[in-house]
């Protein structure tokens, strides 16, 4: 048995996938680890135990996955599958097959939170919760060692039993947490399921050989019947498992029971609960019994069937109070089902005499998506029990100041092992930090009698984004699923981020505290902001500084910081002697990089004896000096809510948020991320008026919208700061007018994306300048005051701008600005365009996915609104059905449409024919319509707000809608090509007028690089390990074949005008839309910054060619399929080679990569043929739209 | 005729040779060029530290968004312990090795003398039959001394022919002080054979753009002067094999090479130029030529004007020099007046 440091998700899979023949697979955090680990290990060719490569097959949604599972089964296949969350709900109906049809087979689950007023990635049991019911037995493991453990003993007990297992553990503090797992053997696997169950399993398998039919359709006589004739099999699960866990024991010297209990024989006061908090609780108990306190607990690992039995046996006859814990919620439920199944269990055990006292009973919820469950909140229960009456029901680990449930607890009650040495770095997620912590709990906890754990805590912005750190090291085994909460070392890795956040929040006395400060040993404490270094003098604490970016630059190692600071931690923080951590980070670098090749290793290992020499014990002076304070995270200018509940989760706090102060039906502001100065980067674009043209390709193609352009009256210039930029308009007949592009410097990634899309190159400049560049933020505080006053500049009136060009939008205010997407994102261009030409009366209907998250994911997001108030009302409602909300919006859109249109005939005699017909008949397809429409509305409106009467009323609650809306659809090709493609058909067939949006990536970009149905061919992808070996779907071409679809696709890299006209064409054809937007993006493995490059290399290798197919054109008599772009001209061997996604097979099978390569070229240009072939033809070959 | 040449010790069914260049990026295209009859095929230049460079990006836009978003700690499969990035040319080596009857020999080009090494036995284990040392040292660090490039080219010849049980050849560029001289000490290092010469990619200047522009361009007859002097100086001083590289573009050009004492030519740019079947055609000319005159093999008039072993260099030399200079000014002094 091998000791290694694994997560819980590897855990898992790693029994798992060892036990199974097939895996039917989909991504959805956070338990894609298990099914990416499966696709490698099989791509790989690694066996199972029984001699066979599992099979790995990823199907289009879970929905889609159960149901290959469900048929693998029949087949007679050992199958398994690994989901979450919303991804467990869509494998519902299917669970009720195969459990109705006693199937065995063991799904695992990193449980999650449920999307409901919000959606949560994080972990908790709502997803399981709500399969309880299904027939699968249910089983839980409360660690990583336990993940490993149940996934073998559930796969035993299934097969036994033939009863489905869900085996289930706490999404990211178990899938995601790394630490000790004494990994099974092929052979001790083998020994403990062995090969007869195996063909036990077989043999009830489907066959022509020996037919029987399962799935009838059954009525009223035998239905009820069948569904009991089972009950026998269920009875048999507990001693099934119970039988299995002996096994296991003799097996493997690991001992679990069904039901387990902790703490004094006689406690008084007993907390039941499952999953990895039963570590917390068992520690605190073992702490308070130390005490002499009678607590205890009891840990449920079987859930289902319920083992009555065993739970009652585990409660001490003492009990006076028991509360369950639930980490879910069921709202309106009486409790939720664990306290609800103890209550009945009690209640009749009571009631039928085999118990002499009924305990008190209280139900608690804790931890709903990831919340922190602590040995803190574990006291303060206990505490809770200890009084004469304890809350029926109650929270903890929140501050329910609404309906008052919430327990309160002393946060400061450390009950840690002092031998455990703890751990806390704040990092960016470009510096490598947690890369290399993932590292130092290898190393540490590789060696013999020294136990490690890594836990690592993100925010939600995909560029820019903080990590922090949570390690333990120790001599004993490592039992506590919870953030360190008072840390012996701190590494701060940024700067910027000690400005931003209390990092000594995990601070005690005499902690050891590294910064990377670009500030030498005896000046950075007094850079410190103040309230910090009266926290370095309060607390003792040993301070130690580093610039490790300047030695990781001159090690060559550009920003990664990571082996720097790695060692620095090894070389003070004591926790092994300092020659032997410094080796043994070398001897990791070696192993890590050496197929990357001897340089590689050479640089890392330069920087690591590098850092030594530019460590630095810093001397704290007895007082705080200097006046720096905290940046706070919002000005004081934002909206109230803004100031203290949004500044408050970007701060940190927002753990500390009551109950009251978050909205009741998640419903927020929009347009806050313009309160989030991030400053991430350290160089920004920098405008030259003098070169510049003004053409507007930058601020085009600008994906985080901090290029803005106006022009205005010179006199506009009056008050203007100290090195405002403006230029002459570069236009006729606007004399006297300037110009300029403002670069808003604090919100700019530093992407470069501007430069690489400036036409200009400046005469006599070197050769990489243009008129807009990327330079060093020199003076931010001037940078500030020059976008004040360029926002005090009116925005220029879309009446007098001209849409039809790339020029003409540069104007257009942006109602998406400033995403947390990645630097450089390819598809925030698009979503900006959207909202500069139709923001301020679109809805927006969209996919989970990447667009959601730096969309809708808080603090704070991007969508906001123009002066007027208006701009794009955005919703998410699920991945899968994405097309058919839209469509909702929609269809509600046009009921209100015609209410108002009616009641508008109805009001007629009041409000007069010509109000009345000017309303009704108004053309709303351009821009000048659509604005003298809005005036007619406005005017409208005001005049019923002059009378009065129900028909008024109706009329004044639906007259926004006499204004066409824009509806739009968005997702990527996860969406749009696989889990929502049925959707997308649909609403595509239905004929109304929607604008489907699909920012094709080619791949699950969010969930981490899964290949979806338009990955393209030998394109490397996680489920695609092997390359694709199919070619990515046509999804236009099936959407010009309805004929009365408008359909285009377009890459902004390659031809921006040809966009542009697609969105408007798009936006203005009264019929179903698609537009598919080729969209650049860091899965593919480029330099972003020359993304563009790239979607400009699609077009022109013909991958991606560009095309528009128009019914208007069809209905006019004329050929509507338009090719855009022109013949393919760059060999497709040439746009893969700056792709990694395509690189990676030529590195790991050159042969297959070539093939592939070839076959790509030959279907590019098959395809070229077809298309030209298309929009070659008479008009006459095309489908006549119906209705026009 | 019988035109088996043999050359690093391997028996080639001709000395005409397909030299290091863009025409054996893929293994069809190697096969097209064995299809014409050529004696070996030597794959376009590995350059090593191009390959890790490319690595080290790679790993970087691995490493770079990875461990940054709760949702996806990385963006690709860990596929790495399969991954090598040389992965292709080693494939191409072995692939091509199976599907052509003559020799595919590999060519290298690396600085740091443990790339070379390194390289050198993946590509032989590849299934090269012989390995080029293409060694170019950048030109334009004035700090090197002249005996510094000496010193490394040999030491990398012998690490190398150390490190590999394959014969190995070394290209040279003509910029030594004494080329000669300096081609027998390399020989010497135990190169078992030399190519004669590489060209220096000279970059040109785009006065339109403003710009240095990559100076990549296929060698004319006029090219082959310089190698074919030098083999013809060295071709009775060793028993090396030697190839004559550069300025073949007729099958004359080729015998030229042949009788200044080249075991093998070597052409690329004529096949860039007119294709890879252009070589049957030199082939055809070059056999034509040799029964025309009458030859029933190559070896017959290999070296036939070869600088004799017992001939005083420097007057050779001298008296090759002075009548240079007098067809010179019978041809162009006229022109003066």
């Amino acid at each position: 048995m091998a000791r290694v440091i694994i997560d819980g998700n590897e855990a898992a899979a790693s029994a798992s996938y060892r036990l199974n023949e097939l895996c039917s697979i989909y991504p959805i955090t956070p338990s894609s680890t298990m099914a990416e680990l499966a696709d490698e290990w099989s791509a790989r060719g690694r066996k199972n135990v029984y001699g066979s490569i599992p099979t790995v097959i990823e199907m289009q949604s879970e929905g889609g996955a159960a149901g290959a599972l469900h048929g693998a089964l029949q087949g007679g296949a050992l199958s398994t599958t690994f989901t979450a969350s919303q991804g467990l709900l869509l494998m519902i109906p299917n669970m009720y097959k195969i459990a109705g049809e006693l199937t065995s087979m063991v799904l695992n689950v990193a449980a999650r939170s449920l999307a409901a007023q919000g959606l949560s990635i994080y972990g908790d049991h709502q997803d399981v919760m709500a399969v309880r019911q299904t027939g699968f037995a249910m089983l839980n493991s409360s660690s990583v060692q336990e993940a490993h453990d149940m996934a073998a003993i559930a796969q035993l007990a299934t097969l036994r039993s033939r009863v489905p297992f869900v085996h289930f553990f706490d999404g990211f503090r178990t899938s995601h947490e790394e630490n000790s797992c004494e990994l099974l053997t092929d052979e001790q696997l083998l020994a403990f399921v062995p090969e007869d169950l195996v063909r036990a399993h077989r043999r009830r398998a489907l066959s022509p050989e020996h037919p029987y039919i399962r799935g009838t359709a059954q009525n009223p006589d035998t239905y009820f019947q069948g569904r009991e004739a089972a009950n026998p099999f269920y009875e048999a699960v507990p001693g099934i498992v119970s039988a299995a866990m002996d096994q296991f024991a003799a097996l493997a010297g690991r001992h679990y029971n069904l039901v387990d209990y902790y703490g004094a024989p006689d406690a008084e006061r007993v907390i039941v609960i499952m999953g990895s908090g039963a570590h917390t609780v068992r520690s605190t108990v073992e702490h308070l019994v130390g005490k002499g306190e009678k607590v205890g607990v009891v840990q449920i690992r079987l859930y289902r069937p319920f083992p009555t039995e065993e739970v009652l046996a585990a409660i001490p006859a003492t009990a006076k109070a028991v509360a369950v814990l639930d980490r879910t919620k069921e709202p309106g439920a009486g409790g939720e089902p664990l306290f609800l199944d103890l209550a009945a269990a009690l209640g009749e055990a009571h009631a039928a005499g085999r118990r002499d006292h009924l305990p008190h009973l209280s139900g608690g919820r804790y931890g709903l998506s990831s919340k922190e469950f602590t040995p803190a909140m574990v006291v303060g229960i206990y505490d809770e029990l200890a009084l004469p009456s304890p809350r029926p029901r109650f929270t903890i680990g929140i501050n329910d100041d609404v309906t008052m449930l919430s327990l309160p607890y002393d946060p400061s009650i450390d009950l840690e092992d002092p031998s455990t040495l703890r751990a806390v770095f704040y990092g960016l997620g470009s510096d490598g930090t947690v890369g290399a912590n993932k590292n130092s709990v290898k190393i540490l906890g590789g060696i013999e009698g020294t136990y490690a754990q890594g836990y690592y805590v993100y925010d939600s912005k995909k560029s820019g984004s903080r990590t922090v750190s949570h390690l333990r090291f120790g001599p004993k085994p490592i039992e506590a699923p919870y953030l360190v909460s008072q840390a012996g070392f701190i590494g701060c890795h940024h700067w910027s981020i000690l400005e931003r956040v209390d990092v000594l929040e995990f601070a005690a006395p005499g902690t050891v505290l590294l910064i990377n400060a670009p500030f030498g040993p005896d000046e950075v404490f007094a850079q410190l902001p103040v309230p910090m270094q009266a926290k370095i003098i309060a607390l003792g604490i040993e301070l130690w500084t580093i610039d490790a970016n300047l030695v990781a630059r001159k090690a060559g190692m550009g920003r990664r910081t990571n082996t720097v600071l790695q060692t620095c931690f090894f070389a003070i923080s004591k926790v092994m002697p300092r020659a032997e951590a410094i080796e043994a980070v070398k001897a990791t670098i070696r192993k890590t990089y050496a197929r990357k090749g001897a340089d590689v290793v050479a640089k890392n290992e330069a920087a690591v004896d590098a850092s030594v020499d530019s460590l630095f014990r810093v001397e704290v002076p007895a007082a705080p000096v200097g006046e720096h304070q905290m940046i706070p995270p919002v000005p004081s200018s934002a909206p109230e809510f803004v100031r203290n509940v949004t500044g408050s989760m970007l701060a940190g706090t927002g753990d500390s948020l009551p109950v009251s102060a978050l909205p009741v039906d998640g419903t927020y502001p929009s347009g806050t991320t313009r309160y989030e100065k991030r400053n991430i980067s350290d160089v920004i674009a920098q405008w030259d008026p003098e070169a510049c043209i003004q053409c507007g390709n930058c601020a085009f193609v600008c994906p985080h919208a901090v290029l803005r352009a106006k022009y205005y009256n010179s006199s506009a210039l009056d008050g203007a700061p100290e090195g405002f930029e403006s230029a002459p308009l570069n236009a006729a007949g606007f004399p006297g007018s300037r110009y300029t592009l403002q670069v808003y410097a604090e919100d700019c990634t530093g992407c470069g994306l501007c430069t690489e899309a400036c036409p200009v190159k400046p005469l006599g400049a070197t050769s990489n300048r243009r008129a807009i560049n990327l330079a060093p933020v020199l003076e931010r505080d001037k940078e500030i005051a020059n976008v004040a006053f360029f926002e005090k500049i009116p925005v220029n009136r879309r009446s007098r701008i001209d849409f039809a060009n790339v020029r003409g939008t540069q104007f257009l205010e942006p109602l998406f600005e400033f995403s947390g997407a990645c630097s450089g994102c390819g598809e925030t261009p698009y979503l900006k365009l959207l909202t500069q030409l139709f923001g301020g009366r679109a809805t927006v209907a969209n996919a989970t996915g990447c667009s959601s998250i730096y969309g809708g994911n808080l603090p704070t997001t991007p969508w906001s609104s123009n002066k007027y108030g208006r701009g794009p009302a955005w919703s998410n409602s699920l991945f899968e059905d994405n097309a058919e909300f839209g469509l909702g919006l929609r269809l509600a859109a046009d009921l209100h449409t015609a209410t108002a249109r009616k009641r508008l005939e109805e009001l007629r005699d009041e409000l007069g024919d010509e109000t009345v017909d000017a309303i009704l008949d108004a053309p709303q397809q351009y821009e000048s319509e659509l604005s003298q429409q809005r005036a007619r509305v406005d005017a409208l409106k005001s005049r019923l707000d002059g009378m009065t009467g129900a028909k008024v009323e109706d009329l004044r609650s639906v007259a926004d809608h006499l204004l066409r809306r824009s509806v739009w659809i968005v997702g990527g090709d996860g969406w749009a090509y696989d889990i929502g493609s049925a959707g997308v058909d649909h609403v595509l067939a239905s004929g109304r007028n929607v604008n489907i949006l699909v920012l094709d990536t080619e791949v699950y970009s969010n969930t981490g690089g899964q290949a979806s149905k338009s990955t393209p061919l030998g394109a490397v992808a996680k489920f695609a390990a092997g390359g694709k070996v199919t070619t990515k779907k046509d999804m236009a071409l099936q959407a010009t074949a309805y004929g009365n679809v408008y359909v285009a696709r377009v890459a902004m890299g390659a031809d921006p005008q040809q966009t542009l006209k697609a969105f408007r064409e798009a936006e203005a054809y009264d019929g179903p839309s698609l537009i598919l937007a080729y969209s650049h993006c860091i899965a593919h493995g480029i330099d972003m910054r020359k993304g563009l490059d790239q979607q400009y290399a699609a077009v022109a290798s013909g991958h991606w060619p560009l095309m528009r197919y128009n019914p208007v054109l069809r209905a006019a008599g004329r050929n509507p399929f338009l090719l855009d772009s022109p013949r393919p001209r760059l060999p497709l061997r040439d746009y893969h080679a700056k792709e990694l996604r395509f690189r990676m097979l030529m590195n790991s099978d050159p042969e297959a990569a070539e093939r592939l390569l070839e076959l790509g070229q030959e279907q590019v240009t098959r395809r070229w043929a077809e298309y030209e072939e298309m929009a070659t033809r008479g008009a006459e070959r095309f489908a006549e739209v119906a209705r026009s | 005729m019988d035109t088996t040449t043999s050359y690093l010790g391997l028996t080639l069914r001709h000395p005409l040779v397909a030299s290091a260049g863009p025409l054996s990026q893929s293994v069809d295209q190697v096969k097209a060029l064995a299809d014409t009859g050529l004696g070996a095929v030597v794959l376009y230049s590995l350059f090593a530290e191009q390959v890790q460079r490319q690595a080290e990006r790679d790993l970087a836009l691995e490493e770079d968004y990875a461990e940054s978003f709760a949702e996806a700690t990385s963006y690709f499969p860990s596929m790495d312990e399969l991954a090598n990035p040389a992965a292709g040319y080693l494939s191409l080596i072995e692939r091509s090795a199976k599907a052509v009857d003559v020799p595919v020999i590999a060519s290298l080009n690396a600085s740091a003398l443990g790339s070379w090494t390194s390289f050198a036995q993946q590509l032989v284990d590849a299934g090269a039959s012989a390995l080029e040392c293409n060694i170019y040292l950048v030109p334009g660090d004035l700090s090197m001394t002249g005996a510094e490039v000496e010193a490394q080219h040999l030491e990398i010849v012998a690490a190398v022919k150390q490190a590999v049980d394959v014969p190995v050849a070394v290209k040279l560029s003509p910029y030594f002080s004494s080329p000669g001289n300096f081609a027998l000490q390399v020989i010497e290092a135990g190169a078992d054979g030399l190519v004669l010469f590489n060209r220096f990619l000279q970059p040109g200047v785009d006065v339109e753009q403003l710009a240095v522009v990559s100076g990549v361009h296929l060698s004319s007859p006029a090219d082959a002067r310089v190698p074919r002097t030098w083999i013809a100086a060295l071709r009775r001083q060793t028993k090396a094999s030697l190839a004559a590289s550069s300025g073949v573009e007729s099958s004359a050009d080729a015998i030229a090479h042949l009788l200044a004492g080249a075991d093998v030519v070597m052409t690329t740019s004529a096949l860039v130029r007119h294709g890879a079947g252009y070589a049957a055609k030199l082939i055809a000319g070059m056999d034509d030529w040799a029964q025309s005159k009458g030859y029933t093999s190559v070896d017959e008039f290999r070296g036939l004007l070869a600088v004799p072993s017992d001939a005083d260099p420097l007057g050779y030399h001298r008296s090759g020099y002075m009548a240079a200079l007098e067809k010179a000014k019978s041809m162009y002094g006229s022109l003066r007046h």
